[in-house]
């Protein structure tokens, strides 16, 4: 273990990955006990350039200095010894694994060649998250941990590994906002000790814990500066290039019948634990239904359910009069559901197949795509140049393979085939994530859109904004049954965080 | 990056490719002390010089095609079939059960009979491991070895038993363990020497697989199911099924191959007929592209390595399993070199590497 | 009855190791999350080679014990060797590693069979290696036939189970292997060489098969021929499911289908009537029936098992 880090910089630091260059010439500085906060869209290169500060990739140009001294890593394990730790978006635990066992991967003291010590690093474990109140089982498994309680052992696990510079990748971005804020207290706590790199693109959090500010546009630093001196409108318009207010839902609610009644569903999840518990949901036509909620509280399952992808146990799905639970996705299909998956790479697009095949997945073999199980080349490649156009996928052409697509243009591939088919209901599952704040803007619009044509929309999201910007009504889903369904004018960001959190309203 | 470039890269990747299969392959005839020139050249080179060899290329041309073929169908639905010698088996018993059961029945009629029959033993030794797989997410790969093995040992068992020659019964644990000659109601006809009119069978079947894969909606649901099965069965695609499909179809082809290899070659059933063209059918589907058009030369190209390679113990004192060994390196090498020429970070770092040494020079 | 019981358990435990030592070493190929169909190649190479030493050395007569134990070594040696070449194939280049496998079967099985016709020619035995009786423990009635009366190999193979239990879950290494067989980014994250470890657990697994190989041409068949091995390569492979990735499972299933693979003994000692063909396909069945029941709901299977790893590619 070296001492402390009284000052890290990253010089001129560029990466390039085919097609795209993910860091331009980068350069950031942060001093002990600051804060810097790393904002910018989804995109803009902000985890290539911290997974390139912790020696996960390595920079084709630039240097790293700690301490006035040139660093290389050539992997974690250099960027441990120096003290630098970081907590992924996605978290780095084995879940088939305790608490313990995911630490002592990194916890090269209890290594030795033929016997590796688990109770010294359990005692560790203890050690540390009693140092800094951070509740966790040291022999709970992962997969038994809520998504709350899995950023606490990253957290321990960072800090038991010695680190003194922490890195945070989006770390509020599964968090009820309560949560949010606990997380935040907890932080400022720390920087009397540690230093502290944080990314987001929430710029609430940004102003309330960061002392310094850099912002990532395309690859390039666009902006340093000191927080305070800044207002979040300056930070989002830089974030940006240029101020985008996201479409809202102000047109009057114009909600007809009930056309998806959901009762008492209940469904079991991949482990065959209980995922959906009596769940029960009506949406009417015209009407966009926000559901919130921490991801893992049934959402996947619930859409899957309605979808014929996943087995009821019991209850029912009532679509236009027609009960539709159990039927298989195909029947789901016919009766008008439009879907718009969770997993956009593997569940929406055939990753492999070019877009016009995949603009006629759901229809290969009806009129005017194919006759007698015949394609019909001619007609598919007509629509789907009408498709790309209307819906301004970008791409070489429509022989491109969809995979092959930004994650943008793939969700507008997918998007087009749904609005196409002229459903009946929609539902989409997380449709924005990852994507940056123009493909946002332009799915929010047609999700609007469909919503003027007098259909009806089921929104699952993570995104509060996104949810209160849209929705006529907002139910939250915890544990699996709704807690409750609240009108958008009565919904309030700290109400709804208390309803995902699992308190229940008197 | 230009196009010559990616051309350049592709071709040089290729080169190694091929350079890299030779290379092992003589590392072992060197080990067994044999002249590698000599053996390549007899395998390779020889069974082009007259007519007769020629035609012996091209009757193990015709079972390995039409059984890439299968496993091309297979392959792109996502299920790799490596239980063709089994399904080749089977379609054997079945057109041979046909044919001893009805031999007097007039050939227009027989002959397809036997054939069907064929596919249906094929199709049907295919269909479980396709619905084990669809249902229960039983490992192809797996289930399929298991059925080889079964179907060798039912083989058997069947020349040994119900199938057996009675000429050969009087001899007891003596006899050769094969049916009687077919009668010739179930004979195909010969072009030149043992040539036979399977190869139009063969060339009309890889058509009918391009036109069934790439241009009717049953080929594009298998393909998408193969390519990704999640998405697939979210766009309303019952992949179960056409999983299954596939692999019957596959079977199928097997099974077909089978009853041609009796109809056209040897006219009765006899130990040794499959010849492990169900592994080597693997070969040329993946050295074919998975296409029915690079199947055709492909399967050539192994008929003449399987057929040289029997040349080879006589002329130049290697053993005929030299082709197994050039097979598995076939293999291995065609699937790295894929992966090798997808890699787009690859590409792009030995590019812009490049573009530095351009700099430098200038 | 009792004697035939203790007969068909004294012949199947020493029958079931190379099935053990093939499965084991799978076992630790898949736990690091690769696939390796190529088991029955790796076998194939490592009975052709096991066999050709002792052979060479005494010309199919009686030979030092220590020949015997040099073709251990060597077929240990070759599998890990062939694992390595798997590991470049299917880790460096990420080949798709169910095609590769056949391709490395293929590669193992031809490989061994060329050699064998050059270097020894056609079935040619040797001694193998003696029985060692346990003192004492082999005199206790019907328990000392069964466990105590066999080869050294026998013994060796059988300690390894538990010292496999303790590699992978008592050390460090094992613990490497499990992370990156369920979560490589995770492990890669941690600073953990996903590949090296890899390469590490294909060398062990393959080494593992080698000797699993020697053990049928020198202790077992004492001889080797084309289809010596005939699927035992892949009836390992399926045992690692049955046995759920455990150590100890894997030992059960092995015994299990050693059972299945002797029935023809026993049933025609018991002087029934039986065609052969039906008893060899036995063990091939019961592979079906049992991947059947098993495959569905593995939730205890290595989650990045068949996925090879690239750190810049997310996913």
């Amino acid at each position: 273990m070296e001492g402390r880090i009284t000052e890290l910089r990253m010089e001129h630091i560029t990466k390039r990955f085919p097609g795209v260059l993910a860091s331009d010439d980068i350069s950031i500085e942060v001093g002990e006990g600051e804060v810097l906060a790393l904002v910018g869209e989804n995109g803009a290169g902000k985890t290539t350039l911290m997974n390139i500060l912790m020696g996960l990739y390595q920079p084709d140009e630039g240097r790293i200095l700690i301490n006035g001294e040139e660093v290389r890593f050539r992997g974690p394990e250099d960027a441990f010894r120096m003290g630098l730790g970081m907590v992924h978006q996605q978290y780095m635990l084995v879940q088939n694994m305790t608490v313990t066992e995911n630490v002592a991967l990194g916890y090269k003291e209890a290594w030795s060649p033929f016997r590796l010590s688990l109770p010294e690093v359990r005692r560790r474990v203890i050690e540390i998250s009693e140092r800094y109140s951070l509740a966790v089982n040291p022999d709970a498994y992962i997969w038994q941990l809520s998504v709350g309680e899995q950023q606490r052992v990253e957290l321990v696990k960072t800090l038991c590994l010695g680190a003194r510079f922490l890195i945070l990748d989006e770390p509020t971005s599964a968090l009820t906002p309560q949560e949010t804020d606990e997380l935040i207290a907890l932080l400022r706590n720390m920087t009397s000790e540690l230093s502290i790199i944080f990314i987001s693109h929430k710029l609430q959090e940004v102003k309330a814990l960061s002392n310094k500010v850099s912002i990532l546009r395309h690859g390039r630093v666009v902006f340093s500066g000191n927080t305070d001196d800044h207002s979040s409108q300056d930070i989002a318009a830089m974030m940006t290039g240029h101020s985008i207010d996201l479409p809202k839902n102000e047109e009057e609610r114009k909600a007809g019948e009930t056309v998806l009644s959901i009762r008492d569903l209940v469904v079991l999840s991949d482990r065959r634990t209980t995922a959906l518990d009596h769940l029960s949901l009506d949406i009417k036509a015209g009407e966009i239904v926000g559901l919130a909620g921490v991801s893992g509280n049934g959402q996947r399952e619930l859409s899957e359910a309605i979808n014929g992808l996943r087995k009821v146990e019991s209850g029912t799905i009532t679509f236009f009069g027609k009960e539709i639970q159990n039927l298989s996705p195909r029947q789901v299909i016919d009766a008008g559901m439009g879907y718009i998956p969770e997993e956009r790479n593997v569940e929406g697009i055939v990753p492999a197949f070019s877009i016009r095949e995949n603009f006629i997945l759901k229809d290969a073999s009806k009129a005017p795509f194919a006759s007698h199980a015949i394609l019909s080349r001619k007609d598919i490649d007509s629509y789907s140049e009408k498709l790309v156009k209307d819906f301004d996928v970008r791409c070489p052409g429509i022989t491109t393979a969809a995979g092959s697509l930004s994650g943008g243009n793939i969700q507008k591939v997918i998007l087009a085939r749904e609005i196409e088919r002229k459903p009946r209901f929609l539902i989409a599952v997380y449709p924005t994530r990852g994507l940056d704040l123009g493909a946002v803007e332009f799915i929010h619009q047609q999700l609007l859109a469909i919503r003027r044509d007098g259909i009806g929309v089921l929104l699952i999201s993570e995104e509060l904004d996104e949810i209160m910007d849209l929705s006529d009504r907002i139910a939250v889903i915890y544990k699996g049954s709704i807690q409750k369904v609240l009108m958008h004018d009565e919904a309030t960001r700290a109400r709804l965080g208390v309803l995902m959190a699992g308190v229940k309203e008197v | 990056m230009t196009r010559s470039f990616r051309i350049a890269f592709k071709v040089a990747v290729m080169l190694i490719a091929a350079v890299s299969a030779v290379l092992i392959a003589s590392i072992i005839l060197w080990m067994i002390g044999a002249d590698v020139g000599a053996t390549f050249y007899t395998i390779c080179v020889v069974p082009l010089t007259n007519s007769l060899h020629l035609t012996e290329v091209l009757i193990r041309a015709i079972p390995l095609c039409v059984i890439a073929l299968g496993i091309t169908v297979a392959y792109r639905s996502g299920i790799i079939n490596i239980g063709a010698e089994g399904q080749m088996s089977i379609g054997i018993l079945a057109f041979t059960g046909v044919a001893l059961a009805f031999p007097d029945v007039p050939r227009p009629l027989l002959l397809p009979t036997a054939f069907i029959a064929a596919v249906i033993g094929g199709g049907l030794w295919g269909f479980i491991p396709g619905i084990l797989k669809a249902r229960l997410n039983v490992s192809e790969l797996l289930s399929t070895v298991m059925l080889n093995y079964i179907a060798a040992q039912f083989y058997s068992l069947c020349l040994r038993t119900i199938y057996l020659d009675p000429a050969e019964q009087g001899l007891g644990a003596a006899g050769t363990p094969q049916s009687m000659r077919l009668s010739e109601n179930v004979w195909l006809d010969r072009i030149s020497g043992r040539l036979h009119y399977g190869i139009v069978i063969a060339l009309v079947l890889a058509v009918l697989i391009y036109f069934l894969v790439w241009k009717t909606t049953i080929g594009f649901r298998m393909r998408a199911s193969g390519s990704e099965a999640r998405a697939a069965r979210y766009g309303g695609i019952n992949v179960a099924f056409y999983v299954t499909l596939a692999m019957v179809i596959s079977g199928a082809f097997s099974g077909l191959a089978g009853g041609i290899e009796i109809a056209g070659v040897h006219r009765r059933a006899i130990e040794g007929v499959t010849n492990n063209y169900g592994f080597s059918g693997v070969v040329v589907a993946l050295f074919g592209g998975l296409h029915p058009f690079g199947i055709l030369p492909a399967s050539f190209f192994f008929g003449l390595l399987i057929y040289g390679a029997t040349l080879a113990p006589s002329r130049v004192g290697v053993p005929a399993n030299i082709v197994q060994v050039m097979q598995g390196v076939i293999i291995i090498v065609i699937v790295t070199a894929q992966m090798v020429l997808s890699n787009a970070y690859l590409q792009d770092r030995l590019w812009r590497k490049l573009q530095g040494m351009r700099k430098k020079e200038a | 009855m009792i004697e035939m019981l203790v007969n068909m358990l004294s012949m199947c435990i020493p029958f079931s190791v190379a099935l053990l030592l093939a499965s084991l070493g799978e076992m630790f190929n898949q736990r690091a999350g690769v696939f390796n169909l190529g088991c029955e190649g790796m076998m194939a190479m490592g009975a052709f080679i096991g066999m050709l030493i002792p052979f060479s050395a005494g010309g199919g007569g009686a030979v030092s014990q220590w020949y015997n134990v040099l073709g251990f070594i060597a077929a240990g040696v070759l599998g890990a060797f062939l694992g390595l070449f798997f590991g470049v194939v299917t880790v460096t280049f990420r080949a798709p590693q169910g095609i590769a496998g056949i391709g490395l079967q293929m590669f193992g099985v031809g490989t061994a069979g060329t050699l064998f016709r050059h270097f020894v020619g056609g079935t040619q035995s040797i001694p193998g290696i003696p029985d060692i009786s346990i003192p004492f423990l082999s005199s206790i009635p019907f328990l000392g036939d069964v466990f105590f009366s066999h080869n050294g190999a026998v013994y060796l193979a059988y300690l390894f189970v538990p010292l496999a239990w303790y590699i992978l879950f008592k050390t460090p290494w094992g613990l490497k292997v499990r992370a990156v067989g369920t979560n490589p980014r995770a492990a890669d994250s941690m600073g953990i060489n996903v590949s090296r470890t890899r390469y590490e657990a294909l060398m062990l697994g393959g080494a593992l098969a080698g000797l699993a190989g020697a053990y049928l041409s020198i202790a077992q068949a004492k001889m080797f021929s084309d289809t010596l091995i005939s699927g035992r390569g892949f009836i390992a492979v399926a045992l690692v499911y049955f046995g759920h990735w455990h150590p100890l499972q894997i030992m059960g299933g092995a015994l299990l289908f050693t059972f299945a693979q002797t029935f023809q003994t026993q049933i025609q000692s018991m002087g029934i009537s039986f065609p052969y063909e039906l008893a060899v396909m036995l063990p091939y069945i019961l592979v079906i029936v049992v991947l059947s029941f098993t495959s569905r709901n593995q939730t205890t299977a290595p989650t990045a098992l068949g996925k090879p790893f690239n750190r810049e590619i997310r996913t």
